[in-house]
């Protein structure tokens, strides 16, 4: 079985090499002439002001956390899913409470308004 | 001269290698001619011709942009973090081409069969957004950031709804392996999975459309808002391979759709006596159902684009949140309900 991942990994390779080999003939073809205004990050015309890298919203902060839960959830589900032959009724109604339980969380975050984006 | 050939090709690895080869070819060449066709398909929906100067009826084009990118000065920011500013793109193409080591192309056309092959894809799918961030990050210029906090946000969003969705299949298919979803669905149109699994397949390929940031959820590069978005930084050939990696994508999702929800390539005709096909061609599997499901959704990346206007973020983020991931997790109970009553001729337990 172990085998079959072999042609992934090398494809996995592949892939790389695409991206390497076209990055390196870009940089060997294309010419390179910088000055320190075409160098300056776009800004529509105007000096940069401030760093570039500031705060941003914690709404997005809060997506991600909101994701991993959710994200974890689906990867019980996989495996769930694929041995539903062999678990029966009990695995069936086990995993409708164990999404019920996410389904109270998620009905909780959403009355709290943070899925809210004005 | 012959058998030598034959002996070389016999090497485990060039073996591997020599059939890379025959996906990744036809399937750059289809990104490269995705491109003429978007610029050719929007132009007629605009009432223009599109794009007809480079060769006849502008067959060339693609090979044209292709060559002056290649030959287009790369601009190193000069606030940005050079090294992950070169990497970036190349993290972008890498996972966008090698999820496409475990597509099928028919019942024993396939690269890899493994047997968590649907994980894998998404696996692929999820560490492609890093090349965004990378991106963003590294070009230290506003819109770049700005871009790649709204992606990040959106496509993990999507990711969800997207994740449920294909919960959905593997509990109708109880299989991770997409040859096995495919022969799941065999014996006639109605064994197809889009009928049971409507919602999630409307969902999957909306969220499909998301997750690659095209029109109209394609607020990471909306031009009237933030420039360019992650890529307003990158020239040249590093931009192209931004490119690349998004068609490559977009095509992986309208591939995935036709495996997973419309039979793969399975034909239409499949069990219908009353047509008189017999073992003709039509009533057959083949790779030009595949091929022709695949086209079919390609052309609706272009036709949405063509026709929605695009999204405020905060209607995206409440589509994501309040509307599809609460439908995924009510059919997600309805498919449960219907593994449970056996329904024929989908759910079988076996």
């Amino acid at each position: 079985m172990l085998e079959n991942y072999l042609p992934v990994l090398i494809f996995m390779g592949v892939g790389l090499l695409v991206g390497i080999g076209m990055t390196a003939a870009g940089l060997i073809l294309s010419p390179h002439r910088p000055d320190r205004e075409k160098n300056s990050p776009y800004e529509c015309g105007f000096e940069a002001f401030e760093d570039s890298r500031m705060k941003f919203d914690v709404r997005y902060y809060l997506v991600a956390i909101l994701f991993i839960i959710f994200d974890l959830e689906i990867a019980f589900l996989f495996p769930w899913a694929v041995v539903l032959d062999s678990i029966g009724t009990f695995g069936l109604v086990a995993m409708a409470i164990f999404l019920g339980l996410l389904v109270v969380g998620f009905i909780y975050e959403w009355k709290k308004g943070a899925l809210e984006w004005e | 001269m012959l058998d030598l050939i034959l002996s070389i090709y016999k090497i485990p690895v060039i073996n591997i290698l020599v059939k890379i080869i025959v996906i990744m070819v036809p399937l750059l060449l289809t990104v490269a001619y995705f491109t003429y066709a978007e610029r050719k398909v929007i132009g007629y929906m605009q009432v223009r011709i599109g794009p007809n100067r480079v060769g006849p009826r502008g067959w060339l084009q693609p090979i044209a942009d292709a060559m002056k990118l290649m030959f287009k000065e790369i601009i190193f920011p000069s606030d940005a973090n050079k090294v992950l500013f070169t990497i970036a793109p190349t993290l972008a193409i890498a996972t966008a081409l090698a999820a496409w080591a475990v597509v099928p192309f028919g019942s024993e056309l396939v690269l890899a069969d493994i047997n968590v092959a649907l994980l894998y894809i998404l696996a692929m799918t999820s560490i492609g957004v890093y090349g965004i961030i990378l991106a963003g990050w590294s070009s230290n210029s506003k819109y770049a950031i700005m871009s790649t906090l709204r992606t990040a946000a959106q496509v993990v969003s999507y990711e969800i709804a997207m994740g449920f969705a294909l919960v959905g299949v593997v509990m109708a298919a109880r299989s991770l392996n997409i040859g096995d979803i495919v022969e799941g669905q065999s014996s006639s149109i109605w064994g197809w999975y889009m009928w049971p699994l409507l919602p999630l397949f409307v969902i999957y390929f909306i969220s499909g459309v998301a997750e690659t940031n095209r029109a109209p959820f394609d607020v990471a590069e909306g031009e009237s808002e933030i420039v360019a978005g992650f890529h307003v930084e990158y020239s040249g050939i590093l931009f192209a391979i931004f490119f690349l990696a998004e068609y490559a994508n977009m095509i992986l999702i309208s591939i995935m759709a036709a495996l997973m929800f419309m039979g793969g390539w399975l034909s239409p005709f499949e069990g219908v006596s009353a047509l008189g096909l017999g073992d003709s061609f039509l009533a057959g599997s083949s790779i030009i159902w595949l091929l022709a499901k695949t086209a079919i959704f390609m052309f609706l990346f272009l036709w949405f684009r063509a026709t929605f206007p695009r999204y405020r973020y905060d209607q995206i983020m409440r589509l994501g949140w309040k509307v599809f991931i609460p439908i995924t997790i009510v059919w997600i109970y309805v498919v449960g309900l219907m593994y449970y009553l056996e329904l024929a001729p989908w759910f079988i337990k076996g």
